[in-house]
């Protein structure tokens, strides 16, 4: 178990350090001058080279890679360009919002998507069954910026049931928090439990079709007990995989929805950051993001071992 | 003997199943006949396809969804399983009726300790608190022959051997004491050192628990060690069925013949170890007389076309083949049997006509 960890906290290491040289390399190859950004289209072109000279930014670029790896493992990422506030603090306001919209989308994707992956694999070829399978395609191919406006049409604009757009912190006023989350979670949450649902019912069937569920049937329990006593625990592996594998994918997509609901997250951040030339900004937001799928897929990796016990995590012996 | 220990315990009258396709319903089991008494070991023989695993499932009502009981009886306990729905069946299976499957290594769910999975049973069948489960679950495990059970329930299947969870997939099936046991292949899977304990272990519990056995086995080596009875199984048909001894000195059926000469014989030196030519037909293409008689050595025109009897000789034997029947020296002297089948048989190209 120890030397697992071990062993994945240097392959997270390796990843990271990837990550780091990508992002750092496809920032610095964006067109547009910090410096010009920061003193405005009006500067003098010496200002503007004695501004690049304080910043470092005619420095090789392995020379401004490695002072700014040195400040990021130092837990400094740096000052924003544009009003220079740390990164770090930055993220600090964003990263709750994000982590608000994942987890109640997440919430929603599993509480729709494991009872309809169950009444499909439980109640195969029947009018449930399709209908499941309907909604899964229609959740997959559906893009999310059409599904989103489409929410804010019928239950903002047209029910006023929900704020078309804004977001409360969630410490402040968690209901009020709660119900301008709802249409973008429901926006991400739909697409995931469409796949997830998918994955369940056919691992699900291939598990109904084992020699223990045979055997749990022979012991005298009922469908039910079954189902949910033997057969879920084994078909989840699966789903917990792609689940972990699709918070990259969630992330990437909450730049979209956080900017068509206007929720200030790591989405929104990320995208006028980019529109601003705020570097450091970008390069602090995208390498959390990376570093978080790594984390949570780690995480994923542990949680095998605890849903099957012949995934032994040391890699051989116990 | 008084008439209680005399009563049988498994009553299975004119059984029949099919498969709902498409189109229509294949018959797979054709009026299958049985009785196990109390205490008493059948063995149902025969090769891969001809419904012995089914019959058992039947009697278990774990047959697969398209397939359906179309007639008969399954008397257990003066209660008809065949009426029975799935609810009443689901109380009687593991608690009265208990079965152990072929795939040893297969059949425990790998991600539940073995612990858990005996006490299930247990505990879904008897009102008794989780503390007294467990107990009783290292009893049973003790009973069957595991060393250290009291470790041992806190394993997973993974951790033991085809062997070791074989003892624990039968102290799973026997926790509630059971009053018949269902043996699908028990000892297929296993080493033949291996297949000899498990064996011995089954007969052991069997008088101990006063247990009936329905053992379905394709191997005549584990008939002789543990059968009372045997009912030999072709194409979905019973063709014979007697007591052991009756059976292994005196078969009657040409299936059963051939069965028996397949097996190979230390003491005896043979060239070549003769076989039943030919394969289990095509349901959907059943033979229209006797099933056999496409791959009969002994068949006669009206064996094609004229389903047998069931006759019963002596000490019961009963044997379903025209051979034992009076009707036999006809059907040798003349092909067939009267004038209505000779137009059949002429038709079919069958006799001369």
């Amino acid at each position: 178990m120890v030397s697992f960890i071990l062993k994945r906290m240097g392959l997270m290491f390796i990843i990271l350090f990837l990550v780091s040289v990508i992002i750092f390399s496809l920032v610095n190859v964006l067109p547009g001058d910090p410096a010009l950004l920061i003193l405005g289209q009006e500067a003098s072109p010496e200002a503007v080279e004695t501004l690049r000279q304080e910043m470092g930014l005619n420095d090789p670029l392995y020379v401004q890679y490695f002072r700014w790896v040195t400040d990021v493992l130092h837990g400094d990422l740096g000052n924003s360009y544009v009003d220079n506030t740390a990164v770090t603090e930055i993220l600090m306001q964003k990263i709750p919002v994000t982590l608000e919209l994942t987890v109640i989308s997440f919430l929603i994707a599993f509480f729709i998507s494991i009872p309809a992956g169950i009444i499909s694999a439980s109640r195969k070829g029947t009018l449930l069954d399709y209908t499941s399978t309907l909604f899964a395609l229609s959740g997959v191919s559906i893009p999310p910026f059409f599904l989103g406006i489409l929410l804010i049409f019928i239950f903002a604009i047209g029910l006023g049931w929900f704020a078309p757009s804004g977001y409360v912190p969630f410490a402040q006023d968690p209901v009020q928090s709660l119900l301008l989350m709802i249409l973008p979670a429901v926006t991400v949450g739909i697409r995931l439990s469409a796949e997830l649902t998918r994955m369940l019912r056919s691992s699900l069937l291939e598990v109904l079709q084992s020699d223990y569920i045979r055997t749990g049937y022979a012991k005298g329990l009922r469908e039910r007990g079954v189902i949910f006593g033997h057969a879920l625990r084994n078909a989840l592996i699966p789903v917990i995989t792609v689940s972990g594998l699709q918070v990259g994918t969630f992330l990437g997509g909450a730049v979209i929805t956080e900017t068509i609901f206007a929720v200030p997250g790591l989405g929104q951040l990320v995208v006028n950051s980019i529109l601003t030339r705020d570097f450091p900004v970008v390069q602090g937001a995208v390498m959390f993001m990376a570093f978080a799928v790594v984390f949570i897929n780690f995480v994923v990796d542990l949680l095998y071992s605890f849903l099957d016990p012949r995934i032994k995590l040391a890699g051989g012996t116990k | 003997m008084n008439e209680v220990s005399e009563k049988s315990n498994l009553d299975v009258k004119n059984l029949h199943v099919g498969f709902q396709t498409k189109k229509s319903v294949i018959k797979i089991l054709n009026g299958i006949d049985f009785s196990v008494k109390k205490g008493e070991t059948l063995c149902i023989v025969g090769e891969s396809g001809c419904g012995k695993s089914l019959t058992s499932l039947s009697i278990m009502g774990l047959l697969p969804k398209t397939g359906n009981i179309t007639a008969g009886e399954i008397l257990f306990d003066g209660k008809d399983l065949a009426k029975l729905n799935q609810k009443q069946l689901s109380s009687i299976r593991g608690n009265e009726i208990s079965m152990i499957f072929q795939e040893p290594m297969t059949s425990l769910n790998p991600v539940h300790r073995i612990g858990k999975q005996i006490t299930e049973s247990i505990r879904l069948h008897q009102k008794v608190r989780k503390k007294e489960a467990e107990e009783r679950a290292i009893e049973m495990l003790r009973l069957v022959g595991i060393p250290s059970p009291e470790k041992r329930i806190h394993q997973y299947p993974h951790e033991l051997s085809g062997g070791m969870r074989q003892r624990v997939m039968i102290a799973m099936a026997l926790s509630c004491k059971p009053k018949l046991l269902i043996a699908d292949e028990p000892t297929t899977a296993l080493d033949v050192t291996i297949q000899a304990q498990i064996l011995e272990l089954i007969n052991k519990l069997k008088q101990e628990m006063e247990m009936s056995i329905v053992m379905i086995t394709h191997d005549l080596g584990v008939v002789s060690e543990i059968a009372d009875s045997v009912l030999v199984m072709y194409a979905g048909e019973v063709v014979e069925y007697s007591d052991v001894k009756s059976l292994f000195r005196n078969p009657q059926h040409p299936y059963t013949k051939g069965l028996i000469e397949s097996i190979p014989k230390m003491d005896v030196e043979m060239a070549e170890l003769p076989v039943i030519k030919g394969s289990v037909p095509d349901p959907m293409e059943m033979p229209t007389g006797c099933r056999f008689s496409t791959r009969c050595p002994y068949a006669q025109a009206a064996c094609f076309y004229e389903v047998p009897p069931m006759e019963e000789s002596e000490d019961s034997h009963q044997v379903r083949c025209w051979m034992y029947s009076e009707r036999w020296e006809t059907i040798e002297r003349e092909g067939i049997l009267d004038d209505c089948s000779r137009e059949t048989a002429a038709s079919r190209e069958l006799i001369g006509g």
